[in-house]
């Protein structure tokens, strides 16, 4: 028990700040600090440097133009797929399968893409988004799909949905979609209109970061702003009270699964029509798994994921050429999405228990020194 | 397909359903308890560099097992506080304790092994076949001809199932997963209970993660579990959480992996993408097949809150 009174007085520290800033940004980066401390004693026991690691991280992030657009490309996907993962966790669902998803949205989408011609660019791209997005929520719908209609664990259907989908593209890149030359496997390009316009040459930045933040934006609006968002998050939070106030609870988890896998899938369509301009086997190097650490460090609020989609981005990329130059194992970067999120979920645990017990103390003064 | 091809396809669904067949009954007793984790794959990457660095270094099998199961019983350690004594959602922290498994097993396997170029393959448990028996027809090459490890689920399945079923503490690990307050009134801690299924879970998850580098191959490679603790998720499941239903989904699921390595090795004309997924589209149908959650324990994820508090 003596242990328990530690954390406890450290977060009455934190309980003096207002609950939303607590959630958006002391929490978050609280603990991705406890999680950069705890990285450093991993690093100086396998005999490396911390502070170089983390200076070449830095560098790796605001180093110059070039690495900070490389940051904002690796963004754009995770930002996009942490909104999506974001609005299924509101509702109560764990899709794990965002990986496949994006595969779904992207294979779809250079499909349309390779074949879409004689259309103007706009429309073109917008043609690919919404092939990205369909094809992404088509495969989330279906574990959608089997978890009302026979209650099927949707954690590991949509696992074996990702194993699945990577498996089904690999074929098809080597099989029916394969480029027509026959050598590599991988697609042919996309059309041209189809391609998103670069806004900083030389620099590989195209306009999907900021088609991401726009999708960020857009999720947070329905999902605080209008009866669809209150019905789904209603679900998350207690799906019988959402069956009493007569909202249709096995609608609002198949729409959440749609939104969920069209985010998704638009990340994998805006990864090739910004960047790939054509679909291979690995196009994504893990994405769909990042997103779920993007969703929790902003405690599901897409807005969030923004920043935390960013600070992934950053430690994805930065990690990369932290393994180029000091030879420190890119994977590093996995050990630091775990612990960030376990330490942001046992902190907002720990802070709401110390503001509740505060309430029960208050609670318990009023008869003593009030009426 | 003549006798000895069914033999040998038999002997090697259950190699690949071994390592299955822990993971899947340490979380079926975890699940019994009231706790799901979806971190099992995590211990089994754990368990299998663990075994692989140990033998390495010590060239000892046994101590291999040792230590793989003193380090996933750390990691079970964390997740039981994490899940039970702070309530943290249990699949978040599962989705945590993944990528803290994929992440460390491979960071410490590139540090140690990979950059240096010392991955080596190292000794393995050996076949061990048991005379007289080993001479069944049939059977007896496929059972009886194994490594000790697969000996070690033949025992770990009726145990697992007698205990659950017939003695007072399955009565009591039962009763947590499903009834915790009536457990909780009776004087027994529901938080013990559950500590000890959750470590215990850690355990046998860590024993299938080192299976893999020191019984089945001789070599650590980064995600070698390849989804085998998702799997065993699933046979949980479609096992009804009945030790000896989740041995023969454990079978089934082994079975798919035999078959697709051997397809592909037989050069037929199914598109190898085809043959690799096969174990995910069986274990995807088996999920449907299975479907509805009667038989889940009533308080299978949710946190245990003391009444009157």
């Amino acid at each position: 028990m003596t242990a328990k009174t530690k954390p406890f007085s450290f977060f009455r520290l934190i309980n003096f700040f207002p609950p939303m800033l607590q959630q958006a940004i002391i929490l978050p980066l609280l603990a991705l600090a406890l999680t950069l401390l705890i990285s450093a004693v991993l690093l100086v026991i396998t005999g490396y440097n911390p502070v170089t690691a983390y200076r070449y991280m830095w560098e790796g992030v605001f180093g110059n133009s070039r690495v900070f657009t490389e940051v904002l490309l690796k963004s754009t996907p995770l930002i996009l797929v942490g909104t999506g993962i974001a609005v299924a966790f509101r509702c109560g669902v764990w899709n794990i399968g965002a990986e496949g998803q994006f595969y779904a949205g992207a294979v779809l989408a250079t499909w349309v893409g390779i074949h879409l011609a004689g259309l103007p660019p706009f429309l073109t791209i917008s043609v690919v988004f919404l092939a990205g997005f369909i094809g992404g929520g088509a495969w989330a719908v279906i574990p959608g799909w089997l978890k009302v209609r026979l209650k099927v664990n949707e954690v590991v259907s949509t696992i074996m949905l990702n194993y699945i989908m990577i498996g089904l593209t690999s074929f098809l890149v080597t099989g029916p979609m394969q480029e027509a030359k026959k050598v590599f496997p991988q697609t042919d390009e996309i059309v041209v209109a189809a391609r998103l316009p670069n806004i900083l040459p030389p620099t590989r930045l195209n306009i999907g970061f900021l088609i991401a933040v726009l999708v960020a934006i857009i999720a947070a609006i329905i999902l605080f702003r209008t009866p669809l968002g209150y019905a789904i998050r209603t679900v998350g939070q207690n799906p019988e009270t959402a069956r009493y106030a007569g909202m249709k609870v096995n609608q609002s988890i198949i729409i959440a699964m749609l939104l969920s896998g069209g985010a998704a899938g638009l990340a994998g369509a805006i990864e090739v029509s910004g960047l790939t301009w054509r679909m291979f086997a690995t196009i994504s190097p893990g994405y769909g798994f990042d997103g779920i650490a993007v969703a929790l460090l902003a405690s599901n609020n897409p807005l969030g994921t923004i920043l935390s989609g960013f600070l992934f981005g950053a430690l994805r990329a930065s990690s990369e050429l932290m393994q180029m130059n000091a030879r420190i194992p890119s994977v590093l970067f996995k050990i630091i999405q775990g612990l960030a999120i376990a330490f942001i979920i046992a902190f907002s645990l720990l802070s709401r228990k110390v503001a509740s017990e505060k309430i029960a103390d208050r609670a318990e003064a009023v008869p003593t020194t009030g009426s | 397909m003549d006798i000895l091809s069914i033999q040998i396809l038999l002997q090697a669904t259950l190699r690949m359903a071994t390592p299955l067949i822990y993971a899947g009954i340490g979380e079926t007793f975890s699940e019994k308890a009231g706790i799901i984790n979806i971190g099992l794959e995590g211990y089994m990457l754990i368990g299998a560099f663990t075994a692989y660095a140990t033998v390495y270094y010590t060239n000892n099998l046994l101590l291999a097992v040792v230590y793989a199961i003193l380090v996933t019983a750390l990691f079970g350690v964390i997740f039981a506080y994490l899940t039970i004594t702070i309530k943290a959602n249990q699949v978040i922290i599962g989705t945590a304790l993944n990528l803290v498994g994929v992440g460390i097993s491979g960071y410490l396997f590139r540090i140690l092994f990979a950059q240096t170029r010392k991955a080596q393959p190292v000794r393995t448990f050996q076949q061990l076949p048991i005379p007289a028996l080993k001479d069944i027809p049939l059977l007896g090459p496929s059972l009886f001809d194994q490594n000790i490890l697969v000996y070690g689920t033949y025992l770990l399945v009726p145990l697992a199932a007698i205990i659950l079923y017939k003695t007072s503490l399955g009565l009591v690990l039962r009763g947590t997963g499903e009834h915790p307050h009536a457990v909780e009134s009776l004087g027994i801690r529901v938080v013990h209970i559950r500590y000890g299924a959750v470590i215990f879970a850690s355990i046998l998850a860590g024993i299938g993660g080192a299976y893999l580098p020191i019984a089945h191959a001789n070599q650590f490679v980064e995600n070698m579990t390849a989804g085998r603790g998702f799997i065993a998720l699933a046979m949980v499941a479609f096992g009804r959480w009945n030790p000896v239903y989740v041995w023969l989904a454990g079978l089934l699921f082994g079975s798919t992996f035999a078959l697709q390595l051997r397809l592909q090795a037989a050069q037929t004309i199914i598109p190898y993408q085809f043959l690799q997924i096969l174990p995910y589209v069986v274990t995807f149908i088996a999920l449907i097949i299975s479907h509805g959650r009667s038989l889940q324990p009533r308080a299978l994820g949710i946190p245990f809150e003391k009444e009157g508090n």
